[in-house]
Protein backbone atom coordinates (compact mmCIF):
# COMPACT_ATOMS: atom_id res chain seq x y z
CA UNK A 1 0.00 0.00 0.00
CA UNK A 2 2.63 2.23 0.89
CA UNK A 3 5.01 1.56 -2.05
CA UNK A 4 2.22 2.23 -4.73
CA UNK A 5 0.23 5.28 -2.84
CA UNK A 6 4.09 6.91 -2.88
CA UNK A 7 4.33 6.17 -6.35
CA UNK A 8 0.90 7.43 -7.26
CA UNK A 9 1.78 10.86 -5.53
CA UNK A 10 4.34 11.37 -7.77
CA UNK A 11 2.89 10.21 -10.65
CA UNK A 12 -0.12 12.51 -10.10
CA UNK A 13 2.08 15.58 -9.15
CA UNK A 14 3.95 15.50 -12.43
CA UNK A 15 0.61 14.43 -14.67
CA UNK A 16 -1.16 17.40 -12.85
CA UNK A 17 1.63 19.87 -12.35
CA UNK A 18 0.74 20.75 -8.90
CA UNK A 19 3.57 23.07 -8.30
CA UNK A 20 5.37 23.16 -5.20
CA UNK A 21 3.46 20.35 -4.02
CA UNK A 22 5.16 16.95 -2.53
CA UNK A 23 4.75 13.12 -2.45
CA UNK A 24 4.75 13.70 1.84
CA UNK A 25 2.32 17.07 1.41
CA UNK A 26 -0.42 15.04 0.25
CA UNK A 27 -2.53 12.88 2.96
CA UNK A 28 -3.72 9.05 2.21
CA UNK A 29 -7.39 9.68 2.65
CA UNK A 30 -7.67 13.33 2.16
CA UNK A 31 -10.41 13.99 -0.40
CA UNK A 32 -8.21 14.74 -3.68
CA UNK A 33 -11.20 17.67 -5.31
CA UNK A 34 -13.10 20.06 -3.73
CA UNK A 35 -11.40 20.23 -0.81
CA UNK A 36 -7.49 18.35 -0.19
CA UNK A 37 -5.61 19.18 -3.39
CA UNK A 38 -8.28 21.26 -4.52
CA UNK A 39 -8.59 19.42 -8.59
CA UNK A 40 -10.77 20.46 -10.79
CA UNK A 41 -12.71 18.47 -13.83
CA UNK A 42 -9.77 18.32 -16.40
CA UNK A 43 -7.43 17.00 -13.71
CA UNK A 44 -10.15 14.00 -13.14
CA UNK A 45 -10.00 13.56 -16.87
CA UNK A 46 -6.03 13.26 -16.41
CA UNK A 47 -6.65 10.76 -13.48
CA UNK A 48 -8.55 8.40 -15.74
CA UNK A 49 -5.69 8.91 -18.55
CA UNK A 50 -3.01 7.65 -15.57
CA UNK A 51 -5.14 4.74 -14.59
CA UNK A 52 -5.55 3.79 -18.22
CA UNK A 53 -1.87 4.61 -18.98
CA UNK A 54 0.33 3.71 -16.25
CA UNK A 55 -1.85 1.02 -14.43
CA UNK A 56 -3.48 -0.77 -17.93
CA UNK A 57 -7.35 0.10 -15.69
CA UNK A 58 -10.12 1.52 -17.48
CA UNK A 59 -12.93 3.71 -15.60
CA UNK A 60 -16.01 1.87 -16.38
CA UNK A 61 -18.28 4.96 -15.24
CA UNK A 62 -18.82 7.66 -13.82
CA UNK A 63 -20.02 6.34 -10.59
CA UNK A 64 -16.95 4.56 -10.41
CA UNK A 65 -14.83 7.13 -11.28
CA UNK A 66 -16.11 9.57 -7.86
CA UNK A 67 -15.30 6.68 -5.67
CA UNK A 68 -12.15 5.63 -6.99
CA UNK A 69 -10.72 9.02 -6.91
CA UNK A 70 -12.17 9.92 -3.96
CA UNK A 71 -8.57 10.18 -2.27
CA UNK A 72 -4.87 8.47 -3.06
CA UNK A 73 -6.32 5.59 -0.66
CA UNK A 74 -9.29 4.81 -2.59
CA UNK A 75 -6.91 4.91 -5.55
CA UNK A 76 -4.74 2.24 -4.03
CA UNK A 77 -7.52 0.14 -3.72
CA UNK A 78 -9.13 0.13 -7.06
CA UNK A 79 -6.08 -0.72 -8.38
CA UNK A 80 -5.00 -3.72 -6.17
CA UNK A 81 -8.71 -4.86 -6.70
CA UNK A 82 -7.68 -5.05 -10.67
CA UNK A 83 -4.42 -6.83 -10.39
CA UNK B 1 -11.85 62.19 -24.48
CA UNK B 2 -9.30 60.27 -26.22
CA UNK B 3 -8.30 56.34 -26.14
CA UNK B 4 -5.06 56.03 -25.08
CA UNK B 5 -2.74 53.53 -24.63
CA UNK B 6 -2.40 53.48 -20.25
CA UNK B 7 0.05 50.87 -19.56
CA UNK B 8 1.75 48.07 -21.64
CA UNK B 9 3.68 45.11 -21.53
CA UNK B 10 6.51 44.35 -24.28
CA UNK B 11 7.72 40.25 -24.00
CA UNK B 12 10.08 39.14 -26.40
CA UNK B 13 11.80 35.81 -25.86
CA UNK B 14 13.61 36.33 -22.45
CA UNK B 15 12.50 40.03 -22.01
CA UNK B 16 10.17 41.98 -20.31
CA UNK B 17 9.46 45.08 -20.65
CA UNK B 18 6.53 47.19 -18.66
CA UNK B 19 5.94 50.47 -19.87
CA UNK B 20 9.03 50.68 -21.47
CA UNK B 21 11.34 49.87 -18.66
CA UNK B 22 13.00 46.88 -18.32
CA UNK B 23 11.50 44.88 -15.58
CA UNK B 24 13.27 40.70 -16.07
CA UNK B 25 15.39 38.99 -18.53
CA UNK B 26 17.18 35.84 -18.71
CA UNK B 27 18.56 34.19 -21.94
CA UNK B 28 19.60 31.54 -20.56
CA UNK B 29 16.38 29.82 -19.50
CA UNK B 30 13.58 27.83 -21.50
CA UNK B 31 10.26 29.69 -21.45
CA UNK B 32 8.71 27.64 -19.27
CA UNK B 33 11.61 28.35 -16.47
CA UNK B 34 11.51 32.11 -17.95
CA UNK B 35 7.87 31.90 -17.33
CA UNK B 36 7.77 30.76 -13.54
CA UNK B 37 10.67 33.00 -12.63
CA UNK B 38 7.95 35.84 -14.05
CA UNK B 39 5.39 34.48 -12.43
CA UNK B 40 7.58 34.53 -8.49
CA UNK B 41 8.33 38.45 -9.72
CA UNK B 42 4.90 39.11 -10.52
CA UNK B 43 3.84 37.20 -7.13
CA UNK B 44 1.06 35.79 -9.06
CA UNK B 45 -0.32 33.42 -6.24
CA UNK B 46 -1.73 31.57 -9.02
CA UNK B 47 -1.29 27.92 -9.37
CA UNK B 48 -3.54 26.99 -12.22
CA UNK B 49 -1.06 28.92 -13.66
CA UNK B 50 1.64 26.03 -14.02
CA UNK B 51 -0.95 23.95 -15.33
CA UNK B 52 -1.39 25.81 -18.91
CA UNK B 53 0.17 25.84 -22.18
CA UNK B 54 3.26 28.32 -22.53
CA UNK B 55 0.93 30.35 -24.97
CA UNK B 56 -1.57 31.40 -22.16
CA UNK B 57 1.41 31.54 -19.51
CA UNK B 58 2.98 34.39 -22.01
CA UNK B 59 -0.68 36.13 -22.34
CA UNK B 60 -1.30 35.81 -18.67
CA UNK B 61 1.95 37.66 -18.01
CA UNK B 62 1.82 40.01 -20.22
CA UNK B 63 -1.82 40.78 -18.99
CA UNK B 64 -0.42 41.09 -15.52
CA UNK B 65 2.30 43.39 -15.86
CA UNK B 66 0.10 45.85 -17.97
CA UNK B 67 -2.25 45.69 -15.11
CA UNK B 68 -0.47 45.83 -12.13
CA UNK B 69 -1.28 48.78 -10.53
CA UNK B 70 -3.87 50.38 -12.68
CA UNK B 71 -6.88 49.36 -9.80
CA UNK B 72 -9.02 48.83 -13.01
CA UNK B 73 -11.86 47.54 -10.18
CA UNK B 74 -12.09 50.92 -8.77
CA UNK B 75 -13.32 52.70 -12.11
CA UNK B 76 -15.02 49.64 -14.37
CA UNK B 77 -17.14 47.00 -13.96
CA UNK B 78 -16.12 43.49 -14.91
CA UNK B 79 -18.65 43.67 -18.19
CA UNK B 80 -17.23 47.33 -18.95
CA UNK B 81 -13.39 45.60 -19.86
CA UNK B 82 -12.92 43.84 -23.02
CA UNK B 83 -9.90 41.98 -24.25
CA UNK B 84 -9.04 41.47 -28.11
CA UNK B 85 -5.97 39.76 -29.27
CA UNK B 86 -4.64 38.50 -31.85
CA UNK B 87 -1.45 36.43 -32.86
CA UNK B 88 0.36 34.57 -36.10
CA UNK B 89 0.58 30.85 -34.73
CA UNK B 90 -3.18 29.94 -33.51
CA UNK B 91 -1.98 27.45 -31.15
CA UNK B 92 0.31 25.53 -32.96
CA UNK B 93 2.53 24.79 -29.91
CA UNK B 94 -0.24 23.14 -27.72
CA UNK B 95 -1.48 21.65 -31.39
CA UNK B 96 1.59 19.84 -31.96
CA UNK B 97 1.80 18.23 -28.66
CA UNK B 98 -2.08 17.04 -29.04
CA UNK B 99 -0.48 15.71 -32.08
CA UNK B 100 1.97 13.57 -31.14
CA UNK B 101 0.12 11.95 -28.29
CA UNK B 102 -2.53 10.99 -30.97
CA UNK B 103 0.37 9.57 -33.62
CA UNK B 104 0.57 5.95 -32.54
CA UNK B 105 -2.40 4.53 -32.38
CA UNK B 106 -0.63 1.17 -29.83
CA UNK B 107 0.48 4.21 -27.85
CA UNK B 108 -2.52 6.34 -27.50
CA UNK B 109 -3.22 8.64 -24.33
CA UNK B 110 -4.50 12.04 -25.54
CA UNK B 111 -3.83 14.10 -22.67
CA UNK B 112 -7.07 16.48 -21.38
CA UNK B 113 -4.93 18.78 -20.28
CA UNK B 114 -2.89 19.66 -23.28
CA UNK B 115 -6.42 19.38 -25.09
CA UNK B 116 -7.87 22.15 -23.80
CA UNK B 117 -5.53 24.24 -24.75
CA UNK B 118 -5.68 23.81 -28.66
CA UNK B 119 -7.40 26.90 -29.07
CA UNK B 120 -5.79 30.14 -29.12
CA UNK B 121 -8.37 31.64 -27.53
CA UNK B 122 -8.17 29.63 -24.11
CA UNK B 123 -5.70 32.72 -23.24
CA UNK B 124 -7.91 35.12 -23.40
CA UNK B 125 -10.41 32.80 -21.50
CA UNK B 126 -7.45 32.37 -18.44
CA UNK B 127 -7.32 36.17 -18.56
CA UNK B 128 -10.76 36.62 -18.03
CA UNK B 129 -10.99 34.24 -14.88
CA UNK B 130 -7.95 35.19 -13.60
CA UNK B 131 -9.14 38.98 -13.56
CA UNK B 132 -12.93 38.42 -13.34
CA UNK B 133 -13.45 40.42 -17.25
CA UNK B 134 -16.84 39.89 -18.29
CA UNK B 135 -17.12 41.96 -21.58
CA UNK B 136 -16.58 41.03 -24.83
CA UNK B 137 -13.79 39.50 -26.29
CA UNK B 138 -11.90 37.83 -29.47
CA UNK B 139 -9.22 36.68 -30.75
CA UNK B 140 -7.97 37.13 -34.38
CA UNK B 141 -5.30 35.39 -36.56
CA UNK B 142 -2.82 37.55 -38.73
CA UNK B 143 -0.41 36.38 -41.25
CA UNK B 144 1.89 39.09 -38.66
CA UNK B 145 1.26 41.65 -36.35
CA UNK B 146 -1.11 44.03 -38.03
CA UNK B 147 -1.80 47.52 -36.27
CA UNK B 148 -4.23 48.91 -38.43
CA UNK B 149 -7.27 45.79 -37.95
CA UNK B 150 -6.56 45.69 -34.34
CA UNK B 151 -6.68 49.26 -33.83
CA UNK B 152 -9.92 49.49 -35.98
CA UNK B 153 -11.24 46.70 -34.25
CA UNK B 154 -10.86 47.74 -30.63
CA UNK B 155 -11.78 51.62 -32.04
CA UNK B 156 -15.31 49.88 -32.93
CA UNK B 157 -15.36 48.07 -29.44
CA UNK B 158 -15.06 51.66 -27.72
CA UNK B 159 -18.20 52.94 -30.04
CA UNK B 160 -20.38 50.23 -28.14
CA UNK B 161 -21.31 52.69 -24.89
CA UNK B 162 -20.63 49.32 -22.81
CA UNK B 163 -16.71 49.00 -22.96
CA UNK B 164 -14.79 51.41 -21.33
CA UNK B 165 -11.63 49.73 -21.28
CA UNK B 166 -9.82 46.63 -23.54
CA UNK B 167 -7.10 44.87 -22.79
CA UNK B 168 -5.59 44.07 -26.03
CA UNK B 169 -2.40 43.32 -28.21
CA UNK B 170 -0.18 40.59 -29.73
CA UNK B 171 0.47 37.31 -28.13
CA UNK B 172 2.01 34.77 -30.19
CA UNK B 173 4.70 31.56 -28.93
CA UNK B 174 5.77 29.02 -30.70
CA UNK B 175 8.86 26.67 -30.39
CA UNK B 176 10.29 28.31 -27.39
CA UNK B 177 10.15 31.76 -29.08
CA UNK B 178 7.95 34.34 -27.20
CA UNK B 179 6.32 37.42 -28.86
CA UNK B 180 3.92 39.48 -26.80
CA UNK B 181 2.44 43.16 -26.68
CA UNK B 182 -0.28 43.35 -24.07
CA UNK B 183 -1.96 47.12 -24.14
CA UNK B 184 -4.40 48.59 -21.62
CA UNK B 185 -6.18 50.85 -23.89
CA UNK B 186 -8.89 54.12 -21.62
CA UNK B 187 -10.24 56.90 -22.63
CA UNK B 188 -8.23 59.38 -20.99
CA UNK B 189 -7.65 63.33 -21.16
CA UNK B 190 -4.03 62.51 -19.96
CA UNK B 191 -1.62 63.79 -22.82
CA UNK B 192 1.35 62.17 -21.31
CA UNK B 193 -0.12 58.87 -22.52
CA UNK B 194 0.16 57.79 -25.89
CA UNK B 195 -3.16 58.00 -28.28
CA UNK B 196 -4.33 54.92 -29.53
CA UNK B 197 -3.08 55.01 -33.22
CA UNK B 198 -2.12 51.97 -35.58
CA UNK B 199 1.05 54.76 -35.62
CA UNK B 200 1.73 54.39 -32.07
CA UNK B 201 0.78 50.73 -31.61
CA UNK B 202 3.12 49.50 -34.31
CA UNK B 203 5.84 51.77 -32.47
CA UNK B 204 6.03 49.56 -29.24
CA UNK B 205 5.90 46.80 -31.22
CA UNK B 206 9.13 47.15 -33.20
CA UNK B 207 10.79 49.72 -30.74
CA UNK B 208 10.32 48.20 -27.27
CA UNK B 209 13.56 45.55 -27.69
CA UNK B 210 16.69 44.70 -26.47
CA UNK B 211 19.13 48.01 -27.53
Amino acid sequence: MSQLANELKTEIIKALNLEGVSPEDIENDAPLFGEGLGLDSIDALELIVLLDKNYGIKIDSAADGKAVFHSISSMVAYIESKK
Amino acid sequence: MTTRITSYCRITNRFIYVNNALLHSNEDLAFADFAKQAYKLATLNYLKFFKMDNLSKLGLLAAEFTLAGKNWQERYTPDEVALCFSNASSSIDSDRKHQESIGNRSNYFPSPSVFVYTLPNILAGEICIRNGFKGENSFFIFEQFDAENMVNIVQQLFINEQCKACVMGWINYDSEQADALCCLIEKSDNEKELPFTAENYSYLYFNTKPQ
